[in-house]
């Protein structure tokens, strides 16, 4: 059984129908790719998947059991993780407490706690601390675990939000265009830190990404969204070489130029 | 290193709480005060405590508040009820029935606020805390119990000056709670939902709960707060308790800097006693008030503070290389 099965997933804002009858399986240990043209209805799938929006018809089920209607923070703890296109990180916060708030569920201890200082806290912080630490070790981010995370440049942001999406010790990782304003180089380096999440902390990864280098680099099966329905799926050499997603990016032959290509494409 | 730098702060801090706390009871105890100013050290403590509490909401949950003072009056008006009815009870327990009365009262309260709070954000919410807090105006002033508008008066007064070391500590009690609050896992969740909620909610916080207990710690410590007026001046209007005062304490967290509690506190001992030492200028005492107000925010955002503040991180960091 796949960990993760989406079955004839669907959703409408009023008459838009943005995404129909999506069909997804993505195995343990799997590094999956969405991608799609701009407006393709990406994001709504991993706002579905995250509980952000709640789908009009269709199935979410996360190692059997449905998720669908679960608050955003009960599927985190569920197990899957995301992070943003537009990166969402606790900006007046330091790089360590990003990653010790994701941490929060699991060093519990109580608010008399909190208020006084006393019992478990010292004992659960310092272990918060070096767990956090090690996570940012991982990244390379250990050197500004006290900088404030808005002060951070934008890669590091970026490596900073999947960070924390880790650290809350998911099961699935959704990224949302990781590779978004980075440069080749940057890219580059990107796709040896998913490669290294990957094997570090065993998570099934799903990520969105227009930077087709990357996409064909590093993920080992693609599915193609267009205006919002299953275009195609298959292996990315497969995939990229298929006259239907050719179209879709680059629109047809008469249209002279007429969609943009992104990324590498 | 970094534990021994954190550590001599705690010290420096404590020696501050010690040192004040001594040059008050000095200056008390040795008639160096007028009358006026040993009436205004309680209600400096009273007003800090309320800053300090509403700096939870609005530095750390980052929700815009306008109706605090309700908060304050119901603990007032509960803590006043309960030392008036029960006198035959010796008067510390009564007094320590009422505040904690008081503060449960008003954390009842809190959960209540808390609840349109889920569904509101920014302005909106500071609209419907200010029609709350003036719901709880009107129904005061409207209830037989609460003495109606006329209100209460002969409220037994347990909290003037000469309590000073029980409120001075009650005062520091809550500071430090709240400052320790900040500092825990569920301060970092507040603080985490005024940063980015979506980002919060993804990371497995539990958006709702937090903002209902930031709510209601801040609505029972302002409830203490108010009881502690209330024993204070004596006397209960329900117009003491009405938006100005709201929003009065707002000033004083905005002014501290938002997120910042010491900035609030500084700024409530120096917003109360301001109109106090400024009572010399007779007509020209709330003009001045205004003034310095404004030149306080100025400042507030000026280039130059920005530039002190930066010398002050060099050198604490040049510190640490050390």
């Amino acid at each position: 059984m796949a960990l993760l099965e989406i079955k004839k997933l669907g959703i409408s804002f009023g008459g838009l129908r943005a995404v129909d009858d999506l069909n997804m399986e993505l195995n343990e240990g799997s590094l999956v790719g969405l991608i799609g043209p701009n407006g393709a209805g990406k994001t709504t799938v991993f706002n579905m998947l995250t509980g952000v929006y709640t789908p009009t018809n269709g199935r979410i089920l996360l190692d059997g059991k449905s998720i669908v209607g679960k608050k955003p923070n009960e599927i985190c703890d569920a197990g899957i993780a995301r992070t943003f296109q537009n990166i969402r990180l606790f900006d007046k916060m330091t790089v360590l407490d990003n990653v010790k708030v994701a941490l929060n569920s699991h060093y519990s201890y109580s608010l008399f706690e909190s208020f006084t200082h006393l019992g478990s806290y010292r004992k659960k912080e310092l272990e918060m601390n070096e767990k956090a630490m090690e996570i940012l070790k991982v990244f390379d981010l250990d050197g500004q675990a006290d900088y404030m995370a808005t002060n951070l440049p934008y890669g590091k942001q970026r490596k900073l939000e999947i960070a924390r999406a880790l650290a809350t010790n998911p099961r699935i990782l959704l990224l949302d265009e990781p590779a978004a304003g980075m440069n080749p180089a940057e890219t580059q380096e990107l796709m040896h830190t998913i490669e290294l999440v990957r094997s570090k902390f065993h998570v099934t990864i799903l990520l969105i990404e227009h930077d087709m280098k990357l996409v064909s680099g590093i993920c080992e099966y693609l599915y193609v969204l267009n205006f919002g329905t299953l275009l195609v799926h298959g292996k990315p050499e497969e995939v990229l070489n298929d006259p239907k997603v050719i179209t879709a990016y680059l629109g047809d032959e008469e249209e002279e130029e007429g969609g943009s290509a992104h990324g590498n494409a | 290193m970094k534990n021994l730098i954190k550590n001599k702060n705690n010290i420096i801090i404590f020696a501050i709480t010690i040192a004040v706390y001594v040059l008050i009871m000095i200056l008390v105890n040795a008639g160096l005060l007028s009358r006026q100013m040993t009436s205004i050290i309680v209600p400096v403590c009273v007003n800090v405590m309320l800053a300090v509490s509403l700096c939870l909401i609005v530095g750390f949950l980052g929700e815009l508040t306008l109706g605090h003072a309700s908060f304050m009056s119901i603990g007032a008006y509960t803590g006043a009820l309960i030392t008036m009815n029960l006198t035959t009870l010796p008067v510390p327990v009564a007094f320590a029935i009422a505040i904690i009365a008081g503060g449960l009262v008003a954390g009842l309260f809190g959960i209540l606020i808390g609840v349109p709070v889920l569904r509101l954000k920014g302005d909106y919410l500071a609209i419907v805390t200010l029609g709350f807090g003036e719901i709880i105006k009107s129904i005061i002033n409207s209830l037989t119990v609460t003495g109606g508008a006329a209100g209460l008066s002969n409220i037994p007064k347990y909290s003037t000056y000469k309590q000073f070391t029980l409120i001075y500590i009650i005062m520091v009690l809550m500071i430090l709670l709240i400052a320790n609050l900040v500092n825990s896992r569920h301060g970092r969740a507040i603080s985490s939902i005024r940063d980015n909620y979506i980002a919060a909610e993804a990371t497995g916080i539990p958006v709702s709960r937090f903002k209902v207990t930031a709510f209601v710690i801040s609505a029972v410590f302002a409830g203490i707060a108010g009881v502690i007026y209330a024993h204070n001046v004596g006397i209960l209007k329900p117009g003491n308790f009405d938006y100005n005062k709201s929003i009065e304490i707002l000033v004083m967290v905005v002014l501290g800097g938002m997120g910042n509690i010491k900035g609030s506190i500084i700024a409530a001992v120096i917003l109360t006693l301001l109109p106090e030492v400024l009572r010399g200028l007779d007509d020209y005492r709330m003009l001045m008030y205004a003034v310095v107000l404004i030149a306080m925010m100025i400042f507030n955002n000026s280039a130059f503070k920005a530039r002190l503040l930066e010398k002050k991180n060099l050198k604490s960091s040049e510190k640490e290389v050390e």
